[in-house]
């Protein structure tokens, strides 16, 4: 019983060593120079250029057209990972509250017209989107990078099936206290989703901060890229100089992982709970 | 901290990816709400849903319909136009033998990463599960490569798998392996599908592991008595139990090799797609963005949708059938 013990946890911490590892190695190494590095490779103790590189990389103006700094990219990033969650829940629990809460006429069809966009992915219609999206000339907006993303209904069906499971008592007392939909919607409905609602932000937050695909679309203006998307610039200028500056690559990488984890780490007990529960 | 009073009550299954699954399977029986009493209102129903319809109109329709219809067409380069071309660029695709064998490319890569991310994220749960002392800082240190973006671990693997720096090259040249990774097809397709099992393991492992927590405590004692081999207990007993986890995680991970490795491949290949190995989606890109071929990439797409919907009903046909459901 014991032996095997020890061998769980032996497993369990070449599990960590695997997954932490790799994040240690890269924020140790963004503290180094770029020489070093390339002469010493990788490192996996703190040098001593942690916040020279760090200020460089945020406050640096970069890019091709030089307007663009960390600082400036987090902002977008961040833009786009809460409009993303925010949207995303005032759009779902509107339309779960019509699904579930009221009997219409076109109920069955709308319910089935969402729930076809579950089946197919932003990616296998990237370039028509692109399309659609540059007719109504919303490439390098906010509003293009975000409301697209929208377009899938997984958090309709998160919180219709929440709503479903609210006690039939609750509406019957409600109506027989005189409240009207509206009235039912916001003293009922959205405190007794308080917890759904900051599980599910934190799961659309990560989810909305990590798009990778759809921006690098979307944006050509640098003055509209997040982080993210800088990766692959950064990655350019990596292969294309003498002596990379993996530093920089490094600490823009961490910059890129650190609100995403933090949130995770955080608010963990939600975080799980809002994704074993809902998927995004 | 506040707990709304019917948060277990979306749950009543031990398995928590259960709520999937009803959510899929009751779809097509109970398309209705199942309240008895509902609001009566001519109108605000659809000001409530016309949010929601308007984006998805704009956004799933319009261009779903659009791939579907160019997907016949072939656009004049200079945009001058098209012209009805019938089924030609479907048959281009499917005639050629780049698309075929990056095909090939994909359906390895998918099974390849579906596979080991689940198997490393049960084998981690399971041992998570087994313990008592440090559950809970093992959860926390084995999730957080959840919250990387995909680029993001694409550079991660760039970074250990570099030519001068890397660290897992040392390692394989150690054993004889010159690797070369974004040179040598194999290399770079090996390092892929690590960076790509590394990055999903903590999504399986989180399932997994809430799914083992759900086996109620007299079930797991009943097969302490019944079985005394932990491995044989495991086959027969847990396994069967996180059946609908695994089912639904397979789903999951099929999507997630096929679609979401975009950031991870894009990152890897580093705009050398010529003798890299990419997946579908990729080339979907490639053709539509690089290439500018709009009819050859819109057959592309629906030819990935008609993937999907097969892949989706397969699944739900054949696979559900084996699997027990408390």
């Amino acid at each position: 019983m014991h032996r095997t013990k020890i061998f769980d946890h032996f497993i369990l911490l070449f599990g960590v060593f695997i997954m932490v590892g790799p994040l240690l190695v890269a924020l140790m190494t963004s503290s180094h120079e770029a020489a070093d590095i390339h002469r010493n490779g990788l490192q996996i103790l703190p040098g001593g250029h942690f916040i020279d590189t760090y200020t460089t990389v945020l406050t640096r103006e970069g890019g091709f057209t030089g307007k663009i700094t960390g600082l400036r990219m987090m902002m977008n990033s961040l833009i786009l990972g809460i409009g993303f969650a925010a949207g995303k829940i005032i759009l779902s629990m509107l339309a779960a509250y019509a699904l579930v809460y009221f009997r219409f006429r076109f109920a069955t069809i709308t319910f089935w017209m969402i729930f076809t966009t579950l089946l197919l992915p932003l990616e296998v219609r990237i370039l028509p989107s692109y399309e659609v999206m540059n007719t109504l000339k919303l490439t390098n907006t906010y509003t293009g990078l975000i409301v697209p993303l929208l377009a899938s209904a997984t958090g309709t069906f998160y919180f219709r099936q929440f709503f479903k499971s609210i006690p039939d008592e609750l509406l019957e007392a409600a109506r027989i206290d005189g409240a009207g939909p509206f009235k039912f919607f916001i003293d009922v409905i959205v405190p007794l989703s308080r917890t759904m609602i900051a599980a599910i932000f934190i799961i659309m937050f990560v989810y909305g901060w990590n798009q990778y695909l759809w921006p690098t679309l979307m944006t050509t203006d640098e003055s509209f890229f997040t982080l993210v998307r800088g990766i692959k610039q950064i990655l350019l200028v990596w292969v294309g100089s003498n002596i990379p500056d993996y530093n920089e690559a490094f600490a823009l990488a961490i910059l890129a992982m650190v609100p995403p984890v933090m949130i995770v780490m955080i608010f963990q007990r939600w975080f799980i709970k809002g994704l074993t529960e809902s998927d995004k | 901290m506040t707990h709304a009073p019917s948060l277990s009550a979306t749950n009543p299954t031990p398995t928590s990816a259960g709520g999937f699954f009803r959510r899929f399977r009751s779809a097509p029986s109970e398309p209705d709400a199942a309240k008895r009493v509902q609001f009566n209102s001519p109108l605000l129903p659809y000001l409530f849903l016309a949010p929601q319809m308007a984006i998805i109109f704009i956004f799933f329709y319009w261009p779903s319909v659009q791939a579907i219809q160019s997907s016949f067409y072939l656009e004049d380069p200079f945009g001058f136009g098209s012209t009805f071309v019938g089924m030609a660029n479907y048959t281009d695709v499917l005639k050629s033998g780049e698309y075929l064998s990056i095909a090939r490319f994909t359906a390895v890569f998918t099974a390849l990463v579906t596979f080991f991310s689940l198997a490393i994220g049960l084998l981690l749960a399971v041992k998570a599960d087994g313990i008592i002392r440090g559950n809970a800082t093992y959860k926390t240190l084995l999730i957080w490569v959840y919250a990387i973006a995909p680029p993001v671990a694409g550079l991660m693997g760039m970074m250990m798998f570099d030519q001068h720096i890397g660290p897992l090259v040392k390692v394989a040249a150690f054993f004889g392996w010159n690797m070369q990774v974004g040179l040598n097809y194999n290399d770079t397709a090996f390092a892929m599908i690590v960076v790509s099992v590394w990055k999903q393991i903590p999504y399986n492992f989180i399932f997994f592991l809430s799914g083992l927590q759900g086996i109620p405590v007299p079930v797991r004692e009943a097969a302490l008595m019944d079985c005394r081999s932990g491995l044989r207990r495991f086959w027969t007993v847990i396994l069967p139990l996180l059946a609908p986890t695994a089912f639904f995680l397979l789903i999951i991970n099929t999507t997630y090799a096929l679609f979401d490795t975009f950031g991870v491949i894009d990152v890897m290949v580093k705009d050398k797609a010529a003798n890299n190995p990419i997946t579908l989606v990729y080339k979907v890109y490639m053709d539509g963005f690089r290439g500018n071929d709009l009819g050859g990439s819109s057959a592309q797409s629906v030819i990935l949708m008609i993937i999907v919907f097969v892949l989706t009903i397969f699944q739900f046909r054949f696979i559900e059938r084996r699997v027990h459901y408390n």
